[in-house]
């Protein structure tokens, strides 16, 4: 039945190709083939969409995702805080489908078979590719916290680092905590997902609590020495809007977690909470890790910055958190669907028998808010340096906000309606 | 007076040293970093509260980014962005939103 389907679309394609080919294709040469892009995240949907529209159809676009419906990461401290939706953070596949041509797959990918340029699917049959992109995301290292490491634990301590099920889960927690208990997070060593992001939901929580229940605590358990993100932001929002609520206690790595008592393990020291939000560490997704393609530190996947191509598996891009990152190139989302626009360059100009261009640029902007109304922005830009062959940031270029403010906040929202469109309509 | 984007182009090549020759899709690939906030081609979003940059004359743009980068115009975020590109990846940036719908 898969057969029959792929027959079917490459037969589509085809047509597709021939139909582009009388408007003609901007570029050197005309770019034609199949690229089969794994998640559709903020860089897999922005590397299809950019794959279709920049090649005007010529390229046809097969994308593979576990999940109906695009949910953002960006923005869900905002429903873990109690003053946004999961609708409002929830996006359909149907434009990248409808208005872009692009053929979703809801399934998983089993193994990728780069010397065959084919990959497995989880419900059975398998695509074949001229060029594969991955955009996996992460996946937890839970042997790194053993009392984790099974369904049952992780069901009830619970991580909400990828927006969906557990994101609604902990906001239940927090609505069913009493008045004077305690929720600690904590945060794995840096690289992670979204450097900004648990200082927000701290933030955020803290909001809720101030509200609705002020006796309670929300202690930051981080494993780094500093917070490692718009530190002087969130240090004076902790201490002008939550002073008797927040307490942020630096070098504090779980080690453990004792599931019964909410108990987080340190190395020298226990804390129980009542809410306890473990973000364990984390390394690019299975489908990236298991597929022979060349990690860094057995976690990150090593790429060309010019192309988002694996330095050791020809044909394959690898995009987003998944990727080590270049010097201060955060994990986010706004970085993820940079890095899909160069993917969807690169890929357009190898397709055509083209190489790379030689001087891409990336950039990222993350807004956190620290109430409801008030947001802080971190932003950067990245420009490729032939000599080290990576992405090195600009001096000079990128900073923070001067201080929280309300137009930020207005700002943040706009963005991410913007980007999801970038993305997905 | 005013480089064409060609000439800017070799300043570009020339200011990074690099010895092949630029991507002719450079200017759209530049314009494709700022379309997460300013939409896809510079089409914002309506009623985002975000400046579209489709059809935006281009001396007008270059000039606005200019005042961002000398601090003449305050912004929360745009003078710190402005100052990671060379004034002449702008300049193909200006005149590609220009010839945007």
């Amino acid at each position: 039945m898969m057969l029959m389907k792929r027959r079917d679309f490459l037969k589509a394609g085809a047509a597709a190709g021939a139909l582009a080919s009388l408007y003609g294709c901007a570029g050197t040469g005309k770019a034609s083939g199949h690229v089969v892009v794994v998640g559709g995240g903020y860089g897999g949907a922005t590397v299809a969409k950019y794959l279709r529209m920049w090649s005007e159809g010529g390229v046809q676009v097969t994308l593979v995702e576990r999940n109906p419906t695009f949910i953002s990461c960006p923005m869900s401290n905002l429903v873990v805080g109690g003053t946004r939706t999961m609708e409002e953070i929830t996006v359909s596949y149907d434009g990248l489908k409808n208005t872009w041509g692009v053929r979703i797959i809801q399934d998983d990918v089993l193994a990728v078979d780069a010397a065959k340029r084919s990959l497995r699917l989880a419900k059975g049959g398998e695509l074949s590719y001229d060029r594969l992109v991955l955009s996996p995301g992460i996946e937890f290292m839970w042997n790194e916290i053993p009392g984790l490491d099974n369904a049952a634990a992780q069901s009830t301590i619970l991580h909400a680092w990828k927006a969906g099920p557990q994101t609604v889960a902990l906001r239940k927690q927090l609505e069913d905590m009493k008045n004077g208990g305690v929720y600690a997070l904590t945060i794995p060593k840096a690289p992670y997902r979204c450097p900004p992001g648990p200082y927000e939901r701290a933030c955020l929580v803290a909001n809720y609590f101030k509200q609705s229940k002020p006796k309670s605590k929300v202690i930051i358990l981080d494993a780094n020495e500093d917070v490692v993100s718009k530190k002087g932001l969130f240090t004076k929002a902790w201490t002008d809007l939550y002073k008797d609520i927040v307490e942020y206690r630096p070098n504090s790595e779980v080690k453990d977690v004792d599931v019964a008592s909410k108990t987080a393990i340190l190395e020298f020291d226990k804390f129980k909470a009542d809410v306890l939000n473990v973000v364990p560490p984390h390394r690019a997704g299975d489908v990236a890790t298991k597929s022979g393609i060349k990690l860094i530190n057995d976690r990150w996947v090593d790429i060309d910055w010019l192309s988002m191509e694996s330095t050791n598996t020809p044909g394959v891009h690898v995009l987003g958190d998944a990727v080590f990152p270049a010097p201060t190139m955060p994990k986010s989302g706004h970085m993820a669907n940079q890095h899909g626009k160069l993917a969807a360059a690169a890929i357009l100009n190898l397709l055509s028998g083209d190489q790379p261009n030689p001087t891409p640029v990336l950039m990222n902007t993350c807004y956190s808010f620290v109430d409801a109304k008030n947001a802080i922005h971190v932003t950067s830009v990245h420009q490729y340096d032939p000599a080290t062959k990576v992405v090195q940031p600009v001096k000079g270029a990128g900073g923070v906000s001067a201080a929280r403010n309300e137009i930020e906040g207005k700002v943040a929202l706009g963005w991410a309606k913007n980007i999801w469109a970038d993305m997905l309509a | 007076m005013k480089l064409l984007p060609t000439v800017a182009g070799l300043g570009l090549l020339a200011a990074t040293g690099f010895a092949q020759a630029a991507d002719p899709n450079l200017p759209r690939n530049l314009a494709a970093t700022c379309a997460n906030c300013h939409g896809t081609n510079g089409k914002a979003v309506p009623g985002a509260g975000i400046d579209a940059l489709n059809g935006v004359e281009k001396a007008k743009a270059l000039q606005k980014l200019a005042d961002f980068k000398s601090g003449a115009k305050p912004a929360s975020i745009m003078h710190q962005i402005v100052k990671g590109y060379t004034d002449e990846q702008l300049d193909l940036i200006a005149s590609y939103f220009a010839a945007q719908k």
